[in-house]
């Protein structure tokens, strides 16, 4: 366990080492403010909150995550480096904990960026500052459903690209799931049971009730088992 | 010290490795011999925990690498064929990793342990360059450099000269040679003069199976006068 240590220093210190980290953290702030600014009507709602910012995350995570998690183990397959890494004194699920909690720091720091935007609410008005933390801390969690999914997918091919469109078909559907849209055209032909069951599989209602300042264990949980299911797998891939 | 079993790889309907045996003492330099796709290189992986064999065993001081992988990843310096190397980093940061997870946590030891590496390798004009940047023969000191940093029991060396100019050649060798008086040495090289320079043991395989298990006085003996090339073509042509 202690060798998760340096994996991620190295990995996470990486990010910084090319101009792709920073054109990442700054299309992040770019889009995420945008779209609660210009879509989500965040001025017209006229509401100390940031429902309207993170209304959008579970579609915007569709395509920043995959981004980000497409390279973690295809890079390593296609330039070879992935034999160094198997040959030093490590096992596989230090060295996927290690790129995984790297990762997910690095997102974690471009939520932080965002944070003047709660600045601003607190400013113009009197939020909750409660709800303002527990919607930022389902966001990184629900990050970090997507981001276990995409190291998953990555270790299946040394092709980034081909990861990332995987990535974004995986979650996609996840997103689905629990999409209300979905769930109501679902309700034409299934029973409610049926329905809440399927929904509850997807990303959103778990994130919306977060987001909304609601801690429900459940949700803590159902987040912890897709990181844990789709790590275990990651392992299983590439010990295979 | 290394002990390898009836070794088998089979690459869909390829036979890699075909039942390889034998055993390397301390003191010992293998020269790992054979036409190219003759399987040296995944007999390597086996025995250094990258790849499972299909049957067989490899055991490394004693150790089984199918049964306690890290410990034997310890005890082995390996240097993978065409020496892979995170390109982005320097070099410097890229032993300091190694080193890392190598075991040295203290900075000062850690440092003293990257600085031996660089001397012994020449590594020191280029220490702060990136590694994708380097000259061929420069990333394969590197990896040589990182292969002998921990001064480990066993080395595993996939063509370790490959791309060297004739004074480094000759450096690689001077230290192989000196490393080697408590060490297992494993090289495989397409330098049949390496073989009368440095190595005590000549083995040959070809179609993934020894052919040849010797010393290389013996080897020599097997044609008086004939030049190693001419043995060599006469001993894998018969097999081919
Ligand atoms: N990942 C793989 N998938 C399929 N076949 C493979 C794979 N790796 C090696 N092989 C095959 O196994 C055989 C042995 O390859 P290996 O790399 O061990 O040869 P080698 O002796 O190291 O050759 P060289 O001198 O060219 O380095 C070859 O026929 C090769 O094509
Ligand atoms: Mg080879």
């Amino acid at each position: 366990m202690s060798q998760i240590s340096p994996v991620f220093k190295r990995e996470f210190l990486g990010y910084f080492r090319s101009p792709v980290a920073y054109v990442f953290l700054i299309v992040f702030l770019v889009a995420s403010v945008g779209l609660a600014f210009f879509v989500g009507g965040f001025f017209k709602a006229n509401q100390a909150s940031l429902q309207s910012f993170f209304v959008f995350h579970p579609w915007l995570y569709l395509f920043l995550i995959p981004a980000v998690g497409m390279r973690l183990w295809a890079e390593e397959r296609r330039g070879g480096t992935i034999e160094l890494l198997f040959t030093l004194p490590l096992t596989t699920l230090d060295a996927v904990l290690g790129k995984f909690f790297a990762a997910w720091a690095f997102l974690a720091l471009a939520l932080t960026l965002t944070f003047p935007l709660a600045l601003t609410v607190g400013w113009l008005g009197q939020p909750d500052w409660g709800v303002i933390a527990a919607g930022y801390l389902g966001s990184a969690l629900m990050a970090g459903a997507y981001l276990a999914i995409c190291s998953l997918l990555s270790s299946l091919t040394k092709n980034q690209v081909i990861a990332f469109v995987l990535g974004v078909v995986v979650n996609l559907a996840l997103v689905f799931l629990g999409w209300s849209v979905f769930n109501g055209l679902l309700s034409g032909f299934l029973p409610v049971n049926a329905v809440d069951f399927i929904a509850n599989l997807g990303f959103i209602p778990h994130f919306d009730a977060l987001s909304k300042g609601i801690l429900d264990p459940r949700d803590f949980a159902y987040f912890g088992s897709v990181m844990a299911l789709a790590l275990t797998l990651n392992v299983v891939a590439l010990e295979r | 010290m290394i002990e390898v079993k009836n070794l088998v790889k089979t690459y869909g309907t390829k036979r890699a490795v075909d039942g390889v045996s034998f055993t390397v003492r301390p003191g010992d330099i293998l020269g790992f011999l054979g036409p190219n796709g003759a399987g040296k290189s995944t007999t390597m992986k086996m025995i250094t925990g990258y790849i499972r064999p299909d049957a067989g065993t490899a055991t490394v001081a004693g150790i089984d690498v199918a049964k306690d992988p890290v410990a034997v990843k310890a005890r082995i310096g390996y240097l993978p064929e065409s020496a892979p190397a995170y390109g982005e980093m320097t070099v410097l940061e890229f032993l300091d990793f190694i080193a890392e997870v190598r075991g040295y946590r203290a900075s000062a030891e850690r440092r003293a342990r990257v600085e031996r590496a660089l001397a012994r390798t020449h590594l020191e004009p280029v220490r702060r360059q990136a590694i994708e940047t380097l000259s061929k023969g420069y990333k394969q000191r590197v990896g040589f450099a990182q292969a002998l940093l921990h001064e480990p029991p066993c080395l595993v060396l996939d063509e370790p000269t490959d791309g060297l100019d004739p004074n480094q050649k000759n450096e690689v060798r001077a230290l192989i040679k000196t490393m080697a008086t408590d060490r297992a040495v494993i090289l495989s090289t397409h330098i049949l003069e390496e073989v009368d320079a440095i190595c005590n043991r000549i083995i040959l395989i070809s179609n993934g199976r020894v052919v040849v298990d010797e010393t290389p006085e013996a080897f020599h003996a097997r044609r008086p006068g004939a030049r190693l090339d001419t043995i060599f073509r006469e001993l894998t042509n018969a097999d081919a």
